[in-house]
């Protein structure tokens, strides 16, 4: 009766096979691999390279203004400005904007393909079913499991850590695209189609407009979720603050890393009120392009 | 049978049945079976069954039923937002159903506009915009389009506000600019989807009157889906009443108020009004006995004794009203030696007999006498009493 408490094992997976497989896989396709990062890592510098030439007052007047249009209060972008202005007085300007850039340009990536992707499966109930595990999987799978591929695939670096971080921070836009563009009241829709609107008419003119709060919800989300890869993307060689916490953990330093994580909280929270005054206010809106097709 | 220049748009044996196991249902359906059967034995759902109708041009042509019964499934399978299953729907000669995506897009552009219940209007637009949204699509220029819509704006009566937005309005506002929007596209055919059922009752009345108005106007042909019978009978010119996807009978108001095809629909209609409806042709009785003007005063007596009557209707050779020969009366005139003429009351209330029960009853309650009804000569054709009156509501 001892296999009835032993569970019986039936085969072996070999794991090597799937190591050698990704390895096979990173040599077969290294020139679109490599091209992929080569582009990444432009991206990335070349975000990078524009924040450096911002001059730091510059930067800080502008998150004032902006908190200040967005709170509609002057003390909240006063708030932003000087918590900016700490991040720099303690030194990390530089690493910040290494981890800004990274963060943009995932984020760019991850509403690009996102935007699309959510509209698909609004649209579609079969890309829907096809896509669900698969989004359950991207925001349910350890970090660390899809990072190691990441390495061997694109190497230590910032294209990595885009890469990692738009798999991980992609997910919510894709849902809250797609759940806000089904939300849309059905008459409204039935409507738009009954004048006569194309497919691309109604998805732009009105599917889209009335799902924009739900949209803008979701690019918030991916926003965050990109701000929280910042200390994980590190351990695959994205520098920055994260790199900067990173170390203070392996070395002990509490103080170090207080500092550098109290950074990432702070441009996590200006990131974030920033992005919540772009949602466009809805009433005011103006459709000023008429006669497309 | 109508003639094929009235009849603007037909449905033949138009269906929608929702399921996997269409063909099995659809047979048992030929065979006579019932939707619940169906249901049961195959899964499908039979939204419509064989609908055959024909709207008239420019007429009002009223819908109505309770939910479930298929109406609002009808009226969408007409511009197809329900792709129907089967059957023909026939509109200038072409079969919608038949029609290609492109065709399609164009009938709707041009040809068919929609008010919703619920209004379908586009929150991130003001009024304006949703008005013009018709042409917008279009593809007519800003300039153009805007002037269009402000002319239907101005119709409805919501000059002046449209810079603003919707989400402020009340619902009869809203309703207003749903129908300015379909107007505004200016087709021939209006479809609603009971647009004046989530409005308050007396909102929903002046809707409907302002509806009239701009329908005397316009002449446009309206599809008008409804479940209150009181509408139906005010807004249309002809009435389909259906249930469980089926049509159980197609008339006038009046039509269906006197000749009810089923149990049914006459269950279905006792909630209406019926003096709104029903003409006093309907309900006018013929006089048990009349006096010709050339009698004599004894033989008008005995006329009214015979049938037991305080007064008798008297005519002249051609059936031409002449007056009322109350008993008091005859009784003095015979005992003067005088005829009937000399003693007639004349002021009679007369009515035509296309008017309506409704309009009959002020004068009934005051009358003492019969009110008669009479066509343009003044023939006699009947009388209404207020017993008569109380006997049709």
């Amino acid at each position: 009766m001892n296999w009835f408490f032993e569970f019986p094992k039936w085969f072996d997976i070999d794991a090597e096979i799937i190591d050698r497989a990704v390895r096979n896989f990173a040599v077969f396709a290294s020139g679109p691999l490599n091209a992929v990062k080569t582009g990444l890592n432009a991206m990335v510098n070349f975000i990078n390279l524009i924040l450096d030439h911002i001059p730091w007052p510059l930067l800080i007047l502008l998150v004032v203004f902006l908190g200040w249009r967005s709170g509609k209060k002057l003390r909240h972008g006063i708030v932003y400005g000087t918590l900016l202005f700490l991040i720099g007085a303690a030194g990390l300007w530089p690493l910040m904007n290494v981890t800004l850039s990274v963060v943009l340009a995932s984020v760019f990536w991850a509403l690009l393909l996102g935007v699309p992707i959510g509209i698909l499966m609004s649209g579609s109930d079969r890309a829907n079913n096809v896509m669900r595990p698969i989004l359950d999987t991207m925001q349910t799978m350890p970090v660390f499991v899809y990072l190691i591929p990441a390495l061997l695939l694109f190497g230590t670096g910032n294209a990595s850590g885009v890469i990692a971080t738009v798999i991980y921070a992609i997910v919510p836009v894709i849902r809250l695209t797609s759940l806000g563009i089904r939300q849309v009241d059905k008459e409204v829709v039935e409507a738009a189609v009954s004048f006569g609107s194309t497919r691309w008419q109604t998805l732009k003119k009105v599917q889209i407009p009335q799902a924009m709060p739900t949209i803008m919800t979701g690019v918030n989300q991916t926003l965050m979720m990109a701000m929280a890869m910042v200390v994980t993307t590190s351990m695959i060689g994205v520098r920055g603050l994260g790199m900067e916490v990173l170390n203070a953990v392996n070395r002990i330093e509490i103080g170090r890393g207080l500092i550098a994580g109290t950074s990432v909280v702070i441009l996590a929270v200006i990131l974030d009120r920033l992005a919540q005054s772009v949602t466009p206010d809805q009433n005011k809106q103006d459709s000023e392009d008429g006669g497309t097709e | 049978m109508r003639n094929s220049e009235t009849v603007i748009l037909k449905m033949k044996h138009v269906c929608k049945v929702y399921g996997r196991n269409r063909a099995e249902a659809e047979k048992m359906m030929r065979d006579g079976a019932d939707k619940a059967e169906v249901y049961r034995k195959t899964g499908c759902t039979v939204a419509l069954w064989d609908i055959n109708l024909e709207i008239p041009r420019g007429k009002i042509f009223v819908i109505i039923g309770l939910s479930g019964s298929g109406k609002s499934t009808a009226i969408r399978c007409i511009n197809r937002l329900t792709e129907p299953t089967g059957g023909q729907i026939i509109y200038n000669g072409r079969d919608v159903n038949e029609m290609n995506a492109q065709e399609l897009l164009m009938l709707r552009r041009h040809n068919m506009s929609m008010v919703f219940q619920s209004f379908g209007l586009m929150s991130h637009r003001n009024i304006l915009e949703n008005v013009a949204y018709g042409l917008e699509v279009k593809g007519v220029p800003k300039e153009e389009r805007e002037e269009q819509a402000l002319k239907y704006i101005a119709m409805v009566g919501l000059e002046g506000l449209e810079q603003q937005s919707c989400d402020q309005l009340s619902g009869g506002m809203k309703q207003r600019v749903g129908i300015a929007r379909a107007l505004t596209s200016e087709s021939e055919i209006l479809l609603m989807d009971e647009p004046f059922s989530a409005l308050d009752p007396l909102v929903r009345r002046d809707m409907q009157f302002e509806l009239l108005k701009i329908q005397h106007k316009l002449k446009k042909t309206i599809v008008f889906i409804t479940h209150d019978v009181d509408e139906a009978f005010k807004m249309g010119d002809t009435v389909c009443i259906m249930k469980g996807g089926k049509v159980i009978q197609v008339g006038t108001p009046e039509e269906l108020m006197v000749n009810p095809a089923t149990p049914y629909v006459s269950r279905f209609l006792d909630t209406a009004d019926k003096t709104k409806v029903m003409t006093v042709s309907n309900i006018m009785i013929t006089p048990s006995s009349m006096v010709r003007i050339s009698d004599s005063i004894d033989w008008a007596l005995r006329e009214m004794r015979k049938n037991n009557l305080s007064s008798v209707v008297v005519i002249d050779n051609d059936m031409r009203l002449c007056g009322f020969l109350n008993i008091h009366e005859a009784l003095q005139a015979r005992k003067d030696r005088k005829s009937i003429l000399g003693s007639l009351t004349t002021d009679v209330r007369t009515v035509s007999p296309d008017a309506l029960v409704s309009e009959v009853i002020p004068m009934a309650s005051t009358a003492n006498l019969p009110i008669a009804v009479v066509d343009e000569y003044n023939t006699l054709l009947g009388l209404v009493t207020k017993s008569t009156i109380l006997a049709s509501m």
